[in-house]
């Protein structure tokens, strides 16, 4: 091992002055732990940590050591930050072995199996955290060849290796044989069926995994263990391994007489601590092994310390890893001088073996007097659910579930409470009502993950005060959910929860009025097929907002945009203009004085010179700043809102009508100017620019969205930058689909090539109204994309292969559109009514704010800086000319006499 | 200037400006939806609220100096009546004035508002001084 650091260098070079030194003794999962609690409370940095690990790898996640037969690499099981173990107080020494423990001197000897490498390490502190090894019973034939332990990587390594040999030896399915029935042997008959090896399960006991679940559960068990095709025999003890020919393991022998061949075994009879250290050093043992700590994971002597399955605590040691994390966590608090003791064990365990769900936690065998037992069994669906209860049947004590799990995560937190209403309610399969309640109800201090010792009230303090805002972030601030997972849709549910909570949901609810996101609220109004705001909120609005609510400036123009989408009413109908921002409201763009801008419709980029000349004379009767916008037409600013009407007035009789440039809706389709006059060209893509942008004029969108179409490949109308860009080919049309420029620019990915027209534009409609269906606030199609179900490749199967089967609703809500299009500035000035919103003053309607002041630059006027202001550099906006018509009908108020 | 009247319905503020201005009648106002007006020269932004009470806030918004406010947005936070600046969405307490996106935001001159026989009523000076 080229990487193992040698001794002189790593013991001996110390980079930062710490004072003391802390020995490990092991380097297993609870190691681990203890280093990374440690260094993470440790912020003087007093202790200098070593860690002797036997094996030749750091700390891997051993709970998930079947996983290497389902394509994890060894490496996938690392523990951790992989920084740990270049933090400079911290040095691994991996492939060290601790031969002996000299506690007056107070110094290890460690040996990595090469000679005159032995080295004396002094320590301050020893903390052996050595686990356990397997547990081989005296059969005689164990030490043949084919016949494996279930410990470590490297046990696991050679089982495989093995299989595979036999199976190419045999050119047959490989046969197997587990002596052992518990949770170690379960997940090694796992392993053995996920290599293609059949397996038989040996049990010494009545039944399966007897130490955690009681006989009905182990009954259910093995029929569904059976079911996948593992062979079970119970209350079998086995007598002998006998050899085949070769000399390798060939066949069991078992009490009853009965016998089986096979060509592996893998023995999962137990594990046994590995205390050998204590003993040759003089420290006390436990009956059954296990170095003797007290409830501060100390032995007598008050410098040596003891963790996980090595530890004998209460006259036992505990073979599952969630103690031996507490028990970490009790020594990183005892060293720093806390007084932590440990909590007890959580016995609780969860396991699912291809498939099958099995938990147990509690008094899961009912000892408590008085207890009482709650089973549910159905063998047909393969399902036990034992619930053990207090007398009074209302305290939850312990449960087994077998076959389904789910109830786990919500019912272990809930021990020693009262589970409140019908306990029998949790035994319903899938928990039904009894589970889904009492998420968001769970006590702050109920642990959700016990493998990390996480309590509900830390997850949602993860939240309210770390300002986490999804799974990811409260996981990585919590380590809840980071070593087993079992407790993950618990975590999800109590962040989710709190997060809606705090109103911090930004992932989906739109704001304090609405819990939906806009996708959902889109499907919630176009199913009850609401029309006004008012029923909306009161219909979908978020059931915890407070009498009298209004809604905001974020949710109004949401329902605003769905109703348009829905029903393409014109925008400043009733209810709605309330909804609106300004720009919708007196569709024009405001600027930063006031004022707005004003932006008639130039489809294609294509005006004539009479169009261009009446736009021309109207900026300039109304002394408007000209400029023009990057999507190929002409932007007037400046326009007061008592102008709007005037201004439109002129631009309607000469033709135009409104380019939605305020609005959440389809702005321009660029184009070049294609075969018609290029050289180049090799389709018309000015007429098809002009026929895209009169079919999508006035289509409101989650975000306002640009098309632009080339007439060859060498994209003059950029339309790669755009939403829908489109491309000619010498066979038709290629279609580009998510592009933008903005905050954050994005190229166009290819949709579809070489399509006809009539392809194209009903492909075009459907990426649209699909996007407008789905698209979240604000949500731009890239993204959106990005978030549809198979990205571009699922856009591609909607609305080409209609995988949905929605193609024919998504045609139809375009026709509708184009069907109902008309121009709302024409409509407007034909509307009186409507007209009332022009008015500068309620009490003045035609009179200018008097605030506006402007200077000139470069031939143009623009709004005056607040230094000009006080230089006394500007002048007021210029008045509307004497000859047009007051289109703004006054209220009846003679107010300022 | 000229306004276009309606003799019909022109109704005449009592006297030289009192206490009390009459703006408008309540019907001119739509509900959620802002109306600037000249109260004494200064431009006040109205607000009918669906509950039928109007509030009165500066039209001019103090982050930019333009005077819009009258054109933002009308919702709730809470219970709170609330108006969005439209320019940069700034939410401001309707009853009270302040500002409650920023907390520590600049808060509006307010004034008293009546309504009588129809008519809108806003008084002649603002509750307090606040920022222009």
């Amino acid at each position: 091992m080229d990487e193992r650091p040698t001794q002189a260098e790593s013991i001996t070079t110390t980079p930062v002055d710490a004072s003391r030194h802390l020995v490990i003794v092991g380097g297993g999962m609870v190691a681990q732990r203890l280093v990374e609690a440690l260094r993470d409370r440790d912020t003087a940095g007093v202790w200098r940590i070593s860690v002797f690990a036997e094996e030749p790898r750091p700390p891997y996640d051993r709970v998930a050591l079947t996983s290497y037969f389902s394509g994890r690499d060894p490496e996938d099981l690392a523990l951790g930050e992989p920084e740990l173990w270049e933090d400079p107080l911290v040095s691994l020494h991996r492939g060290v072995v601790v031969t002996a423990v000299d506690r007056e001197a107070r110094t290890v000897t460690t040996s990595t199996g090469r000679a005159g490498a032995d080295r004396t390490v002094p320590y301050d502190e020893l903390v052996l955290a050595t686990g356990s090894g397997a547990f081989v019973p005296p059969i005689p034939g164990t030490d043949l060849p084919g016949v494996f332990v279930y410990r470590t990587v490297d046990d696991v390594a050679a089982l495989r290796g093995w299989v595979e040999e036999q199976e190419r030896r045999w050119n047959r399915p490989v046969r197997g044989a587990v002596i052992g029935g518990g949770l170690l042997g379960l997940e090694a008959a796992g392993a053995m069926q996920a290599l293609g090896a059949q397996s038989t399960v040996v049990q010494f006991g009545t039944h399966l995994m007897s130490a955690q679940v009681d006989l009905g559960g182990g009954e259910a068990l093995r029929r569904l263990i059976n079911q996948l095709g593992v062979a079970v025999r119970v209350s079998t003890a086995t007598t002998r391994l006998r050899p085949n020919r070769r000399g390798t393991v060939g066949g069991l022998e078992f009490a009853d007489g009965g016998r089986l061949d096979v060509d592996v075994v893998v023995v999962a009879t137990g594990i046994i601590p590995r205390d050998e250290l204590a003993r040759t050093s003089g420290l006390a043992v436990g009956e059954r092994g296990g170095v003797v700590v007290d409830e501060a994971c100390r032995t007598a002597d008050p410098h040596v310390w003891a963790v996980g399955e090595v530890a004998c605590i209460d006259g036992s040691c505990i073979g599952l890893v969630a103690p031996g994390y507490a028990m970490a966590e009790v020594v990183a608090d005892r060293l720093l001088g806390g007084h932590a003791v440990f909590p007890g064990a959580d016995t609780a365990t969860k396991l699912k073996l291809a498939g099958v769900d099995v938990a147990s936690f509690g008094d899961a065998f009912a000892r408590t007097p008085g207890a009482l037992e709650l089973v549910h069994s159905d063998p047909v669906a393969g399902v036990y659910t034992k619930l053990v209860l207090s007398d009074d049947a209302r305290t939850l004590l312990g449960g087994v579930l077998v076959g389904d799990a789910s109830a786990y995560a919500t019912l272990r937190p809930m021990l020693g409470r009262e589970l409140g209403g019908d306990p029998s309610a949790y035994l319903l399969p899938d928990g039904a009502s009894g589970l889904s309640r009492g998420d968001g109800d769970l006590p702050d201090d109920a642990t959700v993950c016990s493998c990390n010792n996480v309590s509900a009230g830390t997850v949602r303090g993860a939240v309210t005060e770390h300002g986490c805002t999804d799974l990811a972030s409260a996981k990585a601030c919590t380590r809840a959910g980071t070593s087993c997972g079992s407790c993950l849709p618990l975590v999800k549910k109590i962040v989710g929860a709190e997060l809606a909570k705090a109103g911090l949901d930004v992932s989906t609810a739109l704001c304090e009025h609405f819990a939906l996101s806009r996708r959902q609220l889109f499907d919630a109004v176009r199913v009850t097929g609401l029309q006004t705001f008012s029923d909306v909120l009161e219909r979908h609005g978020h059931d915890q907002a407070p009498v009298g609510s209004r809604g905001c400036d974020i949710c109004k123009p949401v329902v605003a945009s769905i109703l348009s989408s829905l029903d393409d009413g014109h925008v400043l109908d009733g209810e709605r203009a309330t909804l609106q921002d300004t720009n919708d409201h007196v569709m024009a763009n405001l600027q930063k004085d006031g004022t707005y801008s004003v932006v008639p419709r130039m489809p294609g980029g294509e005006v004539t010179p009479e169009g261009l000349i009446a736009v021309g004379q109207v900026a300039k009767d109304f002394d408007l700043y000209t400029k023009i916008t990057g999507g190929q037409r002409v932007d007037m600013f400046g326009a007061r809102l008592e102008q709007l009407p005037l201004i439109w007035r002129r631009l309607v009789d000469a033709g135009f009508e409104s380019g939605h440039a305020y609005g959440k809706s389809l702005r321009t389709v660029k184009s070049c100017v294609g075969s018609t006059w290029c050289r180049f060209g090799v389709q018309d893509s000015t007429s098809l620019a002009v026929a895209l942008e009169l079919r999508y004029r006035g289509l409101r969108a989650p975000h306002k969205f640009k098309l632009g179409v080339s007439g060859c490949a060498r994209e003059c109308a950029e339309a790669r930058a755009k939403d829908v860009g489109i491309i000619a080919t010498d066979q038709g049309w290629n279609v580009y689909v998510g592009g933008n420029g903005g905050f954050t620019p994005r190229h166009a990915q290819l949709l579809a090539e070489d399509l006809d027209t009539e392809t194209l534009v009903q492909t075009v409609d459907r990426f649209l109204m699909y996007y407008i269906r789905t698209g979240d606030r604000l949500q731009r199609t890239a993204p959106w994309i990005e978030e549809v179900e198979g990205g571009l490749e699922g856009v591609r199967e909607v609305i080409m292969e209609d995988s949905l089967g929605i193609a024919a609703e998504l045609d139809a809500a375009m026709a509708a559109h184009v069907d109902r299009y008309e121009d709302e500035w024409r409509a407007t000035l034909d509307d009186p009514e409507k007209l009332q919103r022009f008015a500068s003053f309620v009490n003045a309607p035609t009179e200018a704010d008097p605030s506006l002041a402007y200077v000139t630059e470069r031939g143009q006027r623009r709004p005056a800086t607040a230094e000009e202001r006080a230089a006394g550099l500007a002048v007021a906006s210029s008045p509307t000319p004497a000859d047009e018509p007051v289109l703004v009908a006054g209220p009846t108020l003679e107010v300022r006499a | 200037m000229s306004i276009e009247a309606d003799p019909a319905t022109a109704v005449h503020a009592p006297g030289p400006a009192g206490p009390w201005v009459a703006v408008c009648r309540l019907q001119d106002l739509v509900p959620e939806r802002g109306a600037a007006a000249l109260v004494q020269g200064e431009q006040v932004a109205l607000f009918l609220l669906v509950d039928g009470t109007v509030r009165a806030v500066q039209h001019q918004d103090p982050f930019t100096g333009a005077h819009v406010l009258a054109r933002g947005i009308v919702g709730t936070r809470g219970t709170t009546p609330t108006v969005a600046s439209p320019l940069h969405k700034q939410v401001f307490d309707l009853r009270t004035g302040v500002c409650l996106d920023p907390a520590d935001g600049p808060t509006l001159r307010s004034w008293a508002v009546r309504v009588e026989d129809g008519l809108v009523l806003v008084a002649d000076a603002p509750r307090n001084g606040g920022p222009s």
